[in-house]
């Protein structure tokens, strides 16, 4: 069974990626098991300044899913590359994709150029959905204009692959991934959260502080297939699938909807070892299935 | 961190909202009192964050209180039944201060965790007191527990229908409680007043809604004195790390 998969013209081992803002720059789950068995990682999304994030509550549970509203919390781009990312490559040998957030077309150029420049980074991902930031985040990715802009700009100041993560919160999401292509993207993301929220029936207010959020979970995989799905069906870049994936089964399912990796994020949050449950499970799911290479499969449904 | 799958022992009513859990498997990722366990309830996606209030070398005691539908569901497992938790989280309490008299203040549901403390704190030789704090005498739990353990108890009631009238402010004056350290957890108003208004340093227990509660996901983070910190790994913090502000 052979689970070697491409992303961008790098070979990954399989298609496992955990995904950003569920795993950290990976020292929390570094007592769980080895790291190695990863496809690869997608860190924490940085910006050029620390960020402290948004005010507590950031996260309400939902029936089969949840909402965050953490609000890029990270520690700038110059910590993550002299701290994190070194910190990171003493328990993983492997390139990085490194999520990129930026509040403006300035900020997203230059937090792109110092993560290009990093040794273990392998992709730069173009953060372009976050939800829960103002002025910033999903403003440049719910606009086909904007998004192309913000990727050709990247794309010009970085030799490394470039895969723009997309916001499922539009209204034509194949017209927003065909201008990041036009633009120069080597890559597609998606989807990043649906935007949700909650209210606390006592206090008869949102339950997040930020009063909306990103929903995530088991909940959004169908939104996820099809959109990939769509956007697989008109663009020929690869696209790394992501939302509700919690299987291998899921795994199987989103890259015969056209995508060649996948990104695992909220199952890493429930069940701390889902990627490694996956990794191992994905064997089984082949045989039973008759897939011999996983890379047979992508488009299969197409 | 440990996580696996639980027997039930028992799962009794203590109080019209709060029951004793009790379960059966590894504990050995229990470091310190004061750490708390996530727990999986079918049909709720996130798990629920509960302190450990007691544990032995093969069981666990939870002493939880119903607040929601995955608390409510969590009193419906019964004797036999198994649970999915994740144990061994948080930072806990740290015992080895240099204290002689602390002072161990519970409010409602954040006694449970300190149980655990204080049969710690007394097995290394410290005198501590134990004020518990409750609204009213029939939500009272865990006291004669805390009694057995051969310490000073004192009980505060808002509405004085048993011990002192008050809060725990008043049960220090009426019993004229000595204390040199303080710990402490339980509702946001009265951790507030203790790290306002006590004179000694001490350590403060802290809770939030988590995603992970294993510092994966940034759901729960506060603003500390030595930087940002995560809820659910650094549960408890010191009282000069404390900031009360914006929360």
């Amino acid at each position: 069974m052979n689970t070697t998969t491409y992303l961008c013209g790098h070979k990954i081992d399989n298609p496992i990626i955990p995904a950003s803002g569920t795993f950290g720059f990976g020292q929390e789950y570094r007592e769980m098991y080895d790291l190695n068995i990863l496809g690869a990682i997608s860190i924490k999304g940085t910006t050029r300044e620390a960020r402290f994030g948004n005010l507590t509550p950031r996260i309400a549970e939902c029936k089969a899913g949840m909402l965050n509203a953490v609000g890029l919390q990270n520690p700038g781009v110059e910590a993550v590359v002299g701290h994190e990312l070194p910190e990171l490559a003493k328990i993983y040998r492997k390139p990085i994709i490194a999520n990129v957030c930026g509040f403006s077309l300035e900020e997203y150029v230059e937090v792109a150029r110092r993560m290009c420049e990093t040794d273990n980074v392998g992709w730069i991902e173009l953060n372009v959905s976050c939800p829960n930031v103002k002025h910033g985040g999903m403003s440049f990715g719910t606009d086909a204009g904007c998004a192309a802009e913000v990727t050709s700009a990247v794309k010009a100041v970085c030799s490394k692959p470039v895969i723009v993560k997309l916001s499922p919160n539009v209204t034509d999401i194949v017209a927003i991934a065909q201008a990041c292509q036009e633009a120069g993207a080597d890559g597609l993301c998606l989807i990043n959260t649906l935007l949700g929220m909650r209210l606390d029936l006592q206090k008869r207010r949102p339950i997040l502080a930020n009063i909306t959020g990103g929903f995530s979970g088991d909940a959004v995989f169908p939104v996820a297939l099809r959109m990939v799905y769509q956007v697989a069906k008109v663009c020929r870049i690869p696209i790394v699938g992501c939302g509700g994936i919690s299987t291998a089964r899921d795994v199987v399912e989103m890259m015969m909807a056209g995508a060649s990796a996948v990104e695992v994020g909220t199952a890493n949050l429930i069940n701390p070892y889902a990627c490694r449950d996956i990794i191992e499970d994905l064997p089984n799911v082949m045989q039973r299935l008759r897939i011999d290479n996983l890379t047979d499969i992508i488009g299969a449904a197409l | 961190m440990n996580k696996g799958i639980y027997q039930v022992i028992t799962n009794e009513q203590l109080t019209e909202t709060v029951f004793r859990l009790s379960v059966a498997g590894d504990t050995q990722a229990i470091q310190r009192p004061g750490q708390f366990a996530n727990i999986a309830i079918d049909g709720f996606y996130l798990r629920r964050p509960i302190s450990v209030c007691d544990y032995d070398s093969n069981s666990i005691t939870f002493v939880y209180k119903v607040v929601g539908e995955g608390t409510q569901a969590l009193t419906r497992y019964t004797k036999g039944s198994s649970l999915d938790i994740i144990v061994g989280l948080g930072n806990g309490f740290d015992t080895e201060v240099n204290c002689r008299k602390p002072l161990v203040v519970g409010g409602g549901v954040g006694i449970p965790p300190l149980y655990r403390l204080t049969k710690e704190l007394v097995a290394k030789g410290k005198k501590p007191t134990a004020i518990l704090c409750f609204n009213t005498a029939s939500e009272i739990f865990l006291h004669n527990e805390f009694a057995k353990l051969g310490i000073e108890v004192a009980v505060a009631t808002i509405d004085g229908s048993y011990g002192t009238k008050g809060f725990y402010s008043d049960a220090i004056v009426r019993h004229n409680i000595e204390y040199d350290y303080y710990y402490t957890c339980g509702p946001q108003p009265m951790l507030r007043s203790i790290h306002a208004t006590l004179d000694v340093e001490g350590q403060i227990s802290f809770e939030e809604r988590m995603g992970c509660g294993f510092g994966g996901c940034m759901g729960c983070s506060h603003k500390t004195r030595s930087g940002y910190k995560r809820v659910c790994t650094d549960t408890i913090l010191k009282s000069e790390e404390v900031i009360f502000d914006e929360h």
